[in-house]
């Protein structure tokens, strides 16, 4: 199973990395979402899987899940939200005020 | 009270404006900066008998004791000459400069400030005995000639030739400072005597010629030798005083004296004595050749300059070879030649400090600098003739003065040197007595140019823009006593000898005995070689001199494009050019192309240390079993993001993440994390509703347009991310190197009163990660309140506008 999620997190990265080689902006966002799911998939892995039941003590069994884990990844689909979310109006703003979404004419110009 | 004169300079520097500002109108500040030197002299003046008694004085002065940094001075021979040289020049050179510099047109307190505190560096050079402190003062004395020589920073070449002279003794400085840490590293102490007690080590290690290498480049740099000797002549931009004093008398001997002071420790070796007496002569010669081409009588002086410097350097190389022999015989021979370069020193700074001050007398009374419009100077400026006579006339080698003394003596060491026949010497060395005979011709010839096409010959007063009349006797003081040292020195050579130069001598060669072998300067030696050679110099300058008009036009007609200068500017803009493009190259504010960097490192660097540092291990035994589920749920994920890929339709993409983002959640709920499947959940569909709500605003997703080789490294760079990811965590998986630590966690209920353990976690036993990231989320609902509020804001403007 672990193995088998890690080859799912490499073909993940890999099409989110292809998304944020792109040019439109995005792409760019859709790649880095994608990346951020990757991340998370990749984070409970590392724990092990399926050893034991949900690590909530009222139930009265051996062994839990590692909670490590699922807290980490907590506090990253927050953090992955609230940057995804800035990220978002900042291309909006982006596009507002230059009027294109293409990164290669988003590159600043010789005097700045 | 010892570190009181020596720090006096500098301590003094802070007190210039104070006075320039309450008395400049009633007292040209020099008065005032005068004491300063002249308490100094007096003060070393009473050094003399006992160091002439071979007495050394330490003195301590603590700085950084813990890493032991002080500020360690020996008052021995060596570096009471230049201690008395630095003062007694510059008491001179601040007198003239009263008469030189006006009260009222000139920032007088940056000048004298400038001057001080060059004048404190250069002691500190000459009196340190440690090797950082030493570098310290070294580099301060860099830093105020930069700041003297552009004292008219309103002159371009001013600025120029400071920016010149900065770099290339800066570049010196740094190799002298790596040849000192070497010097360190070997003999484990700061302090050059210590190292001269502990040669063995030193001379038998490693670094030994890297850092007699990087010593010597900072002692060729400052001491404007070949070919690092173009910023001397830039240089003279610099008001006239400060060209007589840094750039005659004083900055570039710092060089000399550094080779005088390694000499107990490098001199001996050959690659030493081939460099040091090799370059030397190179010096000689180019710089008497090209001083011959020069029309304007400073940037003469500064080539003559050069050349004088290159003699002494080359005496300072024959005379290493006394190190080599030991005492006895040809022992005694080079230490002569040591004494004749010390000898030479001293002469030096008397006449070419003289000859300054007269360029800058001519210069202050007629208004020009240039030979060719010069002429018969001698009618109504006598005093200066007769001054830049001596000086010229001693610099040529002629007695009575004391420049044909030291000559004498050079041209004896050369002549040793062809016939030492050590260090692959043989016939080469018959080129030192010959390229010195070359020179000294051409030395000759200079100096009769100087000295008669400026004042001999028809007086024509209608090329000059004043009316030309004999210069203030404030002005013609210091040069008046600087000429009769001139000659004084020739008819008692032997008191300055005594007290002065044979305790120097004692410095830089402490392993010889000079008591059996008297070192006597006498005039009159003889009708021996060495005379000969100085009828050949006369006969044949004096021929070349009658003939000047037939040749002179063709040197200075000599090809730009082969001299140094012409090789340095070209290297300046060369290097600009190549950084500039090179930086252009990758520099090319294209973000996809910043992002194949970072990917490209992240993937080489990862792969190759996995691969190096067998770090492939892999382990699939605790691997859990899979279900049916997984599969389709694993397949449906890479479809939803395949989907996402190659959406040619900003809903279906938007719609395949939404659907991406809850497959994440049921592979949480398989893996029994329930608080994760709900805020995945959760955040999962309000992430979709913010793309949803903005896509309405973001432009549509094009059809890709791009080439093919564009998505060619896409391709191969992102399927190598994904790769390296893959490895990195399979081989991570194989590696346990500990227990995990959750088994403490599990204890939640007994510790913090929770059963739900992730909960636990978050809020309780890591409850600082919660907080941050609570802040994380009200930064962010900031900022895209302010994104969407400052655009309405300046639309406003925009529209009152």
């Amino acid at each position: 199973m672990e193995t088998l999620m890690v080859i799912l997190v490499g073909i993940l990265i890999s099409i989110g990395t292809y998304l944020i080689l792109s040019k439109q902006l995005l792409r760019i966002v859709l790649g880095a979402s994608i990346v951020g799911h990757a991340v998370n998939l990749l984070l409970i892995t590392s724990g092990g899987l399926k050893t034991g039941s949900a690590p909530l003590l009222g139930e009265k069994v051996a062994n839990f899940t590692d909670a490590i884990p699922q807290a980490l990844i907590l506090t990253a689909i927050v953090i992955n939200f609230a940057v995804t979310a800035l990220v978002l109006v900042l291309c909006y703003r982006a596009y507002q005020s230059f009027g294109t979404d293409d990164m290669e004419q988003l590159r600043g110009n010789e005097l700045e | 009270m010892f570190y009181t004169y020596i720090f006096l300079p500098l301590i003094s520097a802070i007190f210039v404006p104070f006075l320039y500002k309450h008395f400049n109108r009633v007292v040209h500040t020099g008065w005032f900066v005068l004491l300063v030197p002249t308490s100094i002299f007096i003060y070393l003046i009473q050094y003399i008998p006992g160091v002439a008694a071979g007495d050394t004085y330490k003195y301590t002065l603590s700085w950084i004791p813990s890493l032991d940094m002080n500020m360690i001075s020996y008052v021995d021979g060596l570096s009471l000459l230049f201690g008395l040289l630095i003062s007694g020049v510059g008491s001179l050179v601040i007198i003239y400069s009263i008469f030189y510099m006006s009260k009222v047109r000139e920032a007088l307190h940056n000048f004298y400030i400038y001057l001080l505190m060059f004048m404190g560096a250069m002691l500190g050079v000459v009196f340190s005995d440690h090797l950082l402190v030493l570098y310290g003062f070294w580099e301060l004395t860099s830093v105020s000639s930069f700041l003297l020589i552009s004292y008219w920073y309103e002159r371009k070449s001013s600025r120029q030739g400071a920016l010149k002279a900065l770099l290339i003794t800066v570049l010196g400085g740094f190799g002298m400072l790596a040849g000192f840490i070497m010097l360190i590293m070997m003999a484990d102490t700061y302090s050059i005597r210590e190292m001269i007690a502990n040669l063995e080590v030193i001379q038998s290690h490693v670094l030994f010629i890297p850092a007699m290498l990087c010593v010597l480049l900072g002692a060729f740099t400052k001491s404007a030798q070949f070919p690092f000797g173009i910023w001397l002549p830039d240089a003279m931009e610099a008001p006239t005083p400060v060209s007589s004093y840094l750039h005659s008398a004083t900055m570039v001997k710092a060089g000399i004296y550094l080779v005088a002071r390694m000499t107990p420790i490098f001199g001996g070796s050959s690659v030493w004595f081939w460099l040091v007496a090799g370059i030397g002569l190179i010096t000689l010669l180019y710089g008497s050749l090209t001083a011959l081409r020069q029309t304007d009588l400073k940037a003469m002086l500064a080539y003559s300059t050069i050349s004088q410097l290159g003699l002494i350097m080359c005496l300072l190389g024959v005379g290493s070879l006394a190190v080599y022999f030991g005492p006895g015989e040809s022992g005694t021979i080079f230490t002569v030649a040591t004494f004749a370069a010390l000898f030479h020193l001293f002469n030096h700074s008397t006449f070419k400090g003289s000859l300054f001050m007269v360029v800058g007398i001519i210069d202050h009374e007629t208004g020009r600098r240039d030979i060719r419009y010069f002429g018969g100077l001698m009618q109504v400026m006598p005093i200066t003739f007769t001054i830049a006579l001596i000086g010229g006339l001693s610099m040529a080698g002629l007695p009575p003065f004391n420049g044909f003394l030291s000559k004498e003596m050079f041209f004896a060491a050369v002549n040793e040197v062809s016939q030492a026949g050590i260090f692959g010497l043989g016939s080469i060395g018959l080129l030192f007595p010959i390229i010195a005979w070359v020179a000294s011709i051409f030395t000759f010839v200079y100096c009769m140019i100087f000295v008669f096409k400026t004042f001999g010959g028809q007086y024509r007063p209608e090329k000059l823009t004043r009316k030309v009349h004999e210069a203030p006797w404030g002005m013609l003081f210091s040069p008046a006593v600087l000429a009769l040292l001139v000659i004084l020195i020739f008819f008692f050579p032997n008191v300055l000898g005594k007290y002065i130069l044979t305790p120097a001598l004692t410095s830089i060669l402490p392993m010889m005995p000079l008591s059996p072998y008297d070192l006597k300067i006498s005039a009159w030696h003889g009708p021996n070689m060495e005379l000969i050679m100085t009828f050949g110099v006369i006969v044949v300058g004096l021929l070349l001199f009658k003939t000047s008009k037939q040749w002179i036009q063709v040197m200075r007609n000599y090809p730009q494009g082969l001299t140094l200068n012409h090789w340095y500017n070209k290297g300046l803009t060369g290097t600009e050019r190549l950084s500039e493009s090179l930086t252009n190259r990758y520099m090319t504010g294209s973000l996809r192309r910043y992002l194949i960097y970072i990917f490209s490192f992240f993937v080489i660097v990862l792969i190759s240390s996995l691969l190096l540092l067998h770090g492939l291990q892999f382990d699939f035994s605790n691997n859990a079993a899979i279900s049916i589920f997984d599969v389709g749920l694993v397949l449906a994920m890479v479809i939803s993001a395949c989907t996402v890929l190659f959406a040619g339709n900003r809903i279906v993409a938007i719609v395949a993440l939404g659907a991406l983002g809850y497959m994440v959640s049921m592979f949480f709920v398989i893996f029994r994390a329930p608080d994760l499947a709900l805020t995945q959940m959760v955040v999962e569909t309000v992430t979709t509703v913010l793309f949803l709500l903005c896509f309405y605003h973001l432009p549509k997703l094009k059809k890709s347009i791009e080439r093919i080789p564009f998505k060619l490294t896409n391709l191969v760079i992102s399927i190598a991310m994904g790769l390296t990811v893959t490895v990195l965590a399979l081989s991570a998986n194989g590696h346990k190197l500990f227990e995990p630590i959750t088994s403490f966690f599990e204890n939640a209920f007994e510790l913090a009163g929770a059963k739900n353990i992730v909960n636990a976690i978050l809020v309780d036993f890591r409850g600082f990660d919660t907080m941050l990231e609570i802040s994380v989320l009200s930064i962010a609902g900031l900022g895209v309140y302010i994104f969407v509020h400052q655009r309405s804001k300046r639309r406003e403007q925009n529209e009152t506008e």
